[in-house]
This record gives C-alpha cells, structure tokens and sequence, in this order.
C-alpha cells in the first residue's frame, strides 16, 4: 500500500455536488429556463442538515446504517480514484475493492428501502439490483481491460499508463471500454436513458424510490453520496479518455477538471435529447456495454498473448 | 498491422452485435446495409496494389449493390408484405447478446489454432469472418419472420466476402462479380418469395411453415 496525494479526495468531496449543478443548468439552458444557481445543491445540503429526522416506527436500525454506510463507503471509494495525482490510497488490485465498496454502499441503500416495508421501495429496490447486476460485469470486464493493457491492478498505476501513445497503439479496445464505461456512468447515477433523477413518479423510477422514506440528515447523507459516485464513475471515464500526463499536478488536474465539466455538460445534452428508455429495454442496453467490455477484453488478450 | 481494416473489422463485429440485439425489421435491413458498406471499406483498406482498379471497382459494385440495392429491395418486400415490423425472435435479445459473446470467443480460439500458410491483411479477418458467419446462421435459425432469414442469408455472404477479401489476394475480379450478381438474383427472388408467402399465408412466419403438408386437412 502506497500514499499518494490528497488532493483527489478533497477535489472529489468538494466538487461533485458542483457537477450536479452543472447537469441541471445545462438540462434548463437546454429547455429554454434560466435554470438554478450552480450552488443550488450544496444549499440543498445544508438545508436538509439543519432539518430533523423523522423515522417510521415500523423501520429497524437497518433503515438508519443505510445512509450512513452507503456515504461510508463511497467516501472510501473515492480515496481509491487518482485524479490528476495518485489517490489517497492505492494497492494492487484496488480496482476490485473500488468496485465491492460501491457495491456494499449500494447493498445497504436496497436493504433500507426494504425495511420500510413500502411496496414501491421494494420495487425499486428490486430494479436497482436488477439492473447493477447487469452494469457490474461491464465495469469489471472494463477495467479488467485497461489493467491488461497497462499491466498494472491498481486504479492509481493504471490511468496514468493511459497515455496519448497507448491510444494511438490499441484504440478500438479502449474506445469500447470507454463507450461501456459511459453507458455504465449513466446507469449506475441514474441519469436518463436509464432512469430520470427529475421525475418523482413510483412507477418509473429506480434511484429516488429507494429514499422516498429517508428525510432530513439521512437525505442529505444520500445525496451527498449519489453525487460523489456520479464523481467517481466521471473521473474513471476521464482517466481514461483524457490521456494527458504533463508530470504537472495542477495542470493535470486542472485539465481533467474542465473534462468533468464538459461530461457533465454531455450528460445533460444527453438528458435533454434521449427520453427515458422502457423499462425492459434497460437490460439490452446494459447487456450491450457487457459485450462491448467483452469484445474489448478479448481484442487485448489476444493482441498480447 | 494495418489499424484502419482493424478498425473496420470491429465495426462490422459491432453492427453484428446490433443485429443481435435490434428488434425493428427496419433497423436490422439498414444495419446490414452497413455492414455491406464496411465491407467495401475493408476491401480498400486491404489492398496490397495501389495502382491496381480491381479493388476500387468491387468496393464500388459491392457497396452500391449491399447499401443501396438490397436494402431498397427488401424495404420494399417488408412494405409489400405489410406485416408487424418486429423481429419476433425464438431466442430473447439479451441471450442473443451473450450467445453472440461465446461465438466471438469461440471463434478468437478457433481462429487461434488456424495455422495460416500466407499471413493476412490484419490478424482479426479470420475470427471476424468466422463470427460474423455464426450471428448469420444464428439469426436464420433464431428469427421466425421470412424476412430475417433473408438478412441472415445476407450476413452470410458478408462474411464469406469477408474472408475472401482478408485471404484470397488473387481472385480473378469476374468470380467475385459473379458472386455478386447471384447474390442480387437471390434476394430479388426472395424478396418476391416473402411477398407471395405473404400473400397465401397473411403472415410470413417462417416457423408455421411446416403445416404446408398436402395431407394436412
């Protein structure tokens, strides 16, 4: 285990809210509105910190530890994810443990929803997993892709080994990986073709179903989490399709920073001009980034035997 | 290893990979047409000769006859037809999908252990060929409408056109015209088969066919 910066982190923690605000206006821009301040969530944040919480006597402790771990884990997870500079922390074969902690983090959200006995928690909670265990293989199979490519198991070697000249070597398996790892980003943080982080109706959503009952701290606790995982998928997809590596910490941060800007830019290009897909059709696309992940992985084992 | 007929070929594994997962008629004609479109880049993309027309001029006929002709022949059987525009598959599209993954897999391997006497343009033709000839025997055999069997006929011949172009430098540029021009009279006489099937039948589901017994009352 090996220490690194800690500006990934603090970046992360700072930040993310920020890329929220970003997709918004662009979806209001977009629209014809005004829109709301870029701020606008971190001032949600602090408004749902200050408020009380109210819990439903038929809920166990499960529905309390859900927030609090799943915010544990993905603050774990984003000392994982190098950006610009190494991580926090980073070991050989961290990718693995970066993927388990969004996947613990997200075990606990279904298990509260499940708690509060509500049926259209149960529903959506039975999508979420129904449909993260579809997008799991094709982030795995993603990542497993760039580590044969870079020889390296660890998401701070790794993405710096993704340099201008392995693109111009070997780019389909990294374009397949990246267009996978897209499609990923967008389903994981709920985002449209998958699911809409603006409509409350039951029937059709996946992530909001699942906190109907959480208010106040709990609430912010959520969001604040679902905001920084929406970072770490996008830092993942930039490490990855921005290849630049001056050696300059500022600099490279600072590039990948405006690449943050301009994927959270994209996602609401995308979410202004795709409407939801059906429900049954979620499970092709997400079956799709699979194979693409698969196609990639392949290409890469058999170039280099 | 030349990139662009690498990159071409992933193209062509990818539309193959659409088809498996597409449920519209429409989409699916207009995919292969594609794939007839890529196929006349990788022709350009694997000459050796430069000076020589022979490539130019069969991209040109094999684009002209896969992207325009046929998908223009079989949109016109599919509106003949007027049948339900879905695929109807006998196996869903997710187990189309990972079907479609052990074919690319099995067909890496395969193409593995295939000692080649010349080598090839890029080192992906053979398993590309290979797999692209397993979607088109899939989607016949999987698809119930008349009319995917046509585009999995088609597929076929993309793959076998595939393999030529990746293997065989000398083919005389008659044998592959003549391909060619057979493969125009097929679907022509296809398209107009799915029509008349349509018509006796008001439906061109190929799986029903079998109640076509003369004893049958």
């Amino acid at each position: 285990m090996s220490g690194g910066s800690v500006m990934p982190l603090l970046l992360a923690l700072g930040l993310a809210p920020l890329l929220l605000g970003v997709i918004i206006r662009t979806k209001a821009v977009m629209a014809g509105r005004v829109g709301q301040p870029l701020l606008q969530p971190y001032h949600d944040l602090r408004k749902l910190m200050m408020k009380g919480a109210v819990y439903s006597r038929t809920t166990s402790w499960v529905f309390r530890a859900g927030p609090v771990v799943g915010l544990a884990a993905v603050v774990v997870a984003a000392a994982l994810v190098p950006f610009g500079a190494p991580a926090l922390v980073s070991f050989p074969g961290d990718l693995l443990l970066f993927v388990y902690l969004l996947a613990l983090a997200r075990f606990f959200t279904v298990i509260a929803a499940l708690d509060t006995g509500s049926s259209f928690e149960g529903m959506g909670a039975s999508r979420e997993v129904t449909f993260s265990a579809l997008a799991e293989p094709a982030l795995l199979l993603g990542l497993a892709t760039i580590a044969r490519t870079t020889g390296s198991l660890s998401l701070s070697a790794m993405l710096p080994h993704v340099t201008g000249a392995v693109w111009a070597h070997g780019a389909p398996p990294l374009a397949l990986v990246a267009i996978a790892l897209l499609v990923v980003f967008l389903a994981e943080n709920g985002r449209i073709p998958v699911d809409d982080p603006a409509t409350h109706l039951e029937l059709t959503m996946i992530h909001e179903v699942m906190m109907l009952d959480h208010g106040g701290p709990d609430l912010a606790f959520i969001l604040y989490g679902a905001a920084l995982k929406l970072w770490l998928f996008g830092a993942l997809l930039i490490g990855l399709a921005l290849p630049l590596h001056s050696g300059h910490l500022w600099l490279d941060a600072g590039a990948r920073a405006l690449g943050m800007l301009l994927l959270a830019v994209l996602t609401g290009l995308v979410e202004s001009c795709m409407a939801r897909l059906r429900l049954v059709a979620v499970p092709k696309l997400l079956v799709g980034a699979g194979v693409l992940s698969v196609l990639a992985l392949l290409l890469v084992l058999r170039s280099s035997p | 290893m030349s990139g662009w007929a690498d990159t071409v070929l992933i193209c062509i594994v990818l539309t193959s990979f659409v088809l498996l997962g597409s449920s519209r008629l429409g989409a699916c004609i207009r995919v292969v047409a594609l794939q007839g479109v890529l196929l006349g880049f990788l022709t350009l993309a694997g000459r050796q000769d430069a000076s020589s027309l022979r490539a130019p001029i069969l991209a040109l006929v094999s684009t002209g006859l896969k992207g325009v002709v046929f998908p223009w022949l079989l949109f016109r059987a599919l509106r003949d037809a007027d049948v339900r525009r879905e695929v109807e598959p006998f196996v869903g599209y997710s187990l189309s999908l990972l079907i479609g993954t052990a074919f690319l897999a099995g067909s890496l391997w395969l193409a593995g252990r295939l000692p080649l006497p010349n080598p090839t343009m890029s080192p992906l033709v053979v398993p590309v060929a290979l797999f692209t000839m397993l979607v088109g025997l899939f989607l016949i055999v999987s698809r119930r409408k008349a009319l995917t069997q046509v585009l999995g006929y088609l597929v076929l011949e993309n793959a076998i056109y595939a393999f030529g172009v990746g293997l065989v430098e000398g083919t005389p540029m008659v044998v592959e015209l003549g391909v060619l021009l057979d493969l125009f009279v097929a679907v022509f006489v296809m398209g107009i088969a799915v029509f008349h099937i349509n018509r006796e039948f008001d439906h061109i589901d190929a799986d029903q066919l079998r109640t076509l017994r003369d004893w049958a009352g």
